[in-house]
């Protein structure tokens, strides 16, 4: 083929393209969305395995958490010893073969208490990035759009943030009676000066964007522009920055429960959890190894989480934070 | 002709915060007493370089921003110190043009809704069905397909997506419409395209276009009348014909040397200005221009000289002390017919 203009040259057609590009691997969606975003992928199945296991937790076989049966304290797991023996059946069926992650110094059991533990800690985390994000979200709109109290209001972010969220938490809950509301309280105001510090900034980038001046010009009065215009820009990093709040918070939720100071002792959290295994870490290490696993799989989780959204929506904030 | 527009005496001064609660450490003196005039259906182009202020007049007039003092006259209404309420309504009649034809368009929303948002906050549309009707009116005017309003603006190219920014502008049925470097951004061929829409739009509509931009060169194809700006200030204001025959300011004329001419057999005389736009923090003394002036003599640094007519042509005025500048006869630039 090939075509001629108007001032007589031949055009003949493009070669074709050298093939120095491998031509894209055809795959599923699900598949596809696993190799481009491998973090999120994983990050989101643990959170989601998690978010199960508490939902589901009665279900799993497990026993009232806060039993107490001092007959038949500190039983180690039964696949440490006895389970392999019963197994090849050399030995009569162990008497701690129903206690998987073995029992408590109050013999309770280890098992069902880390699985209703982790209501504790979801609960704790998804609330409090909730809640920081809704009212970090609030103050920092207002402190973008009102230039006097910007000056205040981010001195006082300043104040707050050079506190660190722990001890602020320790401080509150000492004003307060133990209960896992207050603690979620006390973690939100530690963590939400970030949320507002981030959203202020978000808010003072798009003020400029001309899109926000032209809808100004367009006669777009303050309210609309800010919930058609500012918030759904604001929406990715703040996702991003609330996954991040999500999980400090579960530590910081250990924490607390750990010194005392959190969730109260008749409500099973890996935080209590650890506190009381703490006086016998060296004879029956397992009364504290289960809750640390569980912590810490699913904060990995929860920041893989985080590190992906990142990624996947905004490659510039890569960099910056 | 009756003024369409009127700016008389415009300042604008930035205040810098600084310190531990923000207070005001300094002033940029951005735009710093600004007048002119745009009749209904002219064009008026504001050019200079980058930092004179040309685009703080343009947000000033749309009171993206208030001004610090000055009055600005919209049809013989003054606009400047209107009430939030009253100013709403008077948006209506003035829209704006930006440059980035990328930020200008917030990424998360359809053309549909970008239209419709000036519409439905002036109440100009009745039901469903009109809205509709009026953007499919709006895409034709800028010649963009009716099917396209279902898109993000991401989906663009820069020149569609400049087009899109002109509808949003037309939506209201404004009378003025700033247009703030709007082909700056755009590739050549693109930027003839688009400068023809607007007068094409300015033929059809009659509208009044204050054109914003530091390409003299571009100017020249669509504007009637030219004011030249440095530092916060207009040096020069003319037609266009006059101005690009004999420019009278120095610095007219220094810009107009620096314009490509495309033949090559051409002979020109290249001024060449020394050092940098001098901060608008401070500026200096007198004439603004002395710093750079090749012609400098003792009065252009103490007294600020005002636009007077030039050449014996009324409508040409330039703020300079010089009567003559030398070299004046000869044309720097060939004038397009």
């Amino acid at each position: 083929m090939s075509a001629t203009t108007q001032d007589g040259v031949r055009i003949t057609e493009a070669p074709a393209l050298p093939a120095i590009l491998p031509t894209p691997k055809q795959r599923g969606r699900i598949m596809g969305f696993i190799y481009r975003h491998p973090t999120i992928a994983v990050g989101g199945a643990l959170v989601g395995i998690m978010i199960l296991i508490a939902i589901f937790a009665p279900l799993l076989g497990t026993k009232d958490p806060t039993a107490l049966a001092p007959a038949r304290r500190t039983r180690e797991p039964p696949w440490i010893n006895e389970w392999w023996a019963y197994w090849f059946g050399w030995s009569p069926r162990p008497r701690n073969a129903d206690y998987w992650f073995g029992t408590d110094m109050l013999g309770r059991d280890v098992y069902s208490r880390v699985l209703y533990g982790s209501r504790v800690s979801l609960s704790v985390g998804f609330a409090v990035a909730f809640c920081a994000a809704v009212t970090g979200t609030l103050v920092g709109l207002i402190a973008g759009f009102v230039r006097k109290v910007d000056a205040i209001v981010m001195r006082v972010m300043d104040g707050l943030m050079s506190i660190p969220p722990i001890l602020l938490a320790i401080a509150l809950m000492a004003l307060t009676r133990a209960s896992v509301q207050n603690v979620i309280i006390a973690i939100s105001i530690a963590e939400f000066p970030r949320v507002c510090r981030l959203v202020r900034g978000v808010v003072l980038s798009l003020r400029e964007q001309p899109y926000v001046e032209a809808a100004i010009a367009s006669g777009t009065r303050v309210p609309k522009i800010i919930w058609k215009h500012i918030l759904p820009n604001t929406l990715a990093p703040l996702m991003v920055q609330a996954t991040f709040i999500c999980a400090s918070a579960m530590i910081t939720e250990a924490t607390l429960s750990f010194i005392g100071a959190g969730t109260p002792p008749t409500i099973p959290s890996w935080g209590n959890i650890m506190a009381e295994g703490r006086a016998l870490w060296q004879v029956k290490p397992y009364i504290v190894f289960f809750p640390a696993i569980f912590l810490s799989i699913t904060v990995l989780s929860v920041n893989l989480l985080g590190d992906g959204l990142r990624d996947a929506l905004d490659p510039r904030l890569a960099k910056r934070l | 002709m009756t003024a369409l527009l009127e700016v008389n005496g415009l300042k604008k001064h930035f205040p810098i915060h600084g310190g531990f609660l923000g207070q005001e450490t300094a002033k940029v003196y951005a735009v710093d007493g600004v007048s002119f005039a745009i009749a209904r259906g002219e064009t008026l182009s504001l050019v200079g370089e980058s930092g004179c202020g040309k685009s703080t007049v343009g947000r000033a007039i749309l009171r993206l921003f208030s001004i610090t003092e000055g009055e600005v006259y919209l049809d013989g209404e003054r606009i400047d110190n209107l009430s939030a309420g009253r100013l709403r309504s008077m948006r209506q009649r003035m829209q704006v043009v930006f440059q980035d034809p990328f930020s200008s368009l917030n990424p998360r929303m359809r053309v549909r809704d970008i239209l419709a948002e000036p519409l439905v906050n002036f109440g100009l549309v009745k039901g469903r069905r009109d809205l509709n009707e009026k953007v499919a009116d709006l895409m034709d005017k800028v010649h963009l397909p009716r099917d396209a309003v279902g898109r993000f603006p991401h989906e663009f190219s820069g020149g569609q997506r400049q087009r899109i920014g002109i509808a949003r502008a037309l939506a209201p049925g404004a009378d003025l419409i700033i247009c703030d470097e709007a082909v700056s951004a755009l590739d050549v061929s693109v930027k003839a395209q688009i400068i023809n829409l607007l007068v094409e739009l300015q033929d059809t509509l009659g509208l009044s276009l204050l054109f914003i931009s530091h390409d003299l060169a571009t100017v020249e194809h669509l504007t009637h009348r030219v004011a030249v700006m440095y530092l916060g200030k207009i040096v020069e204001l003319a037609d266009r014909r006059a101005l690009f025959a004999h420019p009278h300011h120095p610095y007219t004329r220094a810009l107009l040397s620096a314009v490509p001419v495309p033949d090559p057999t051409a002979k020109r005389q290249r001024i060449i200005l020394k050092g940098d736009v001098p901060s608008p923090i401070n500026p200096p003394s007198g004439c603004k221009f002395h710093t750079r002036c090749p012609f400098v003599f003792d009065r252009c640094k103490v007294e600020e000289p005002e636009l007077r007519p030039v050449g014996g042509d009324t409508a040409h005025t330039a703020a300079c002390h010089l009567d003559h500048v030398p070299g004046e006869e000869d044309a720097v630039v060939p004038v397009a017919a």
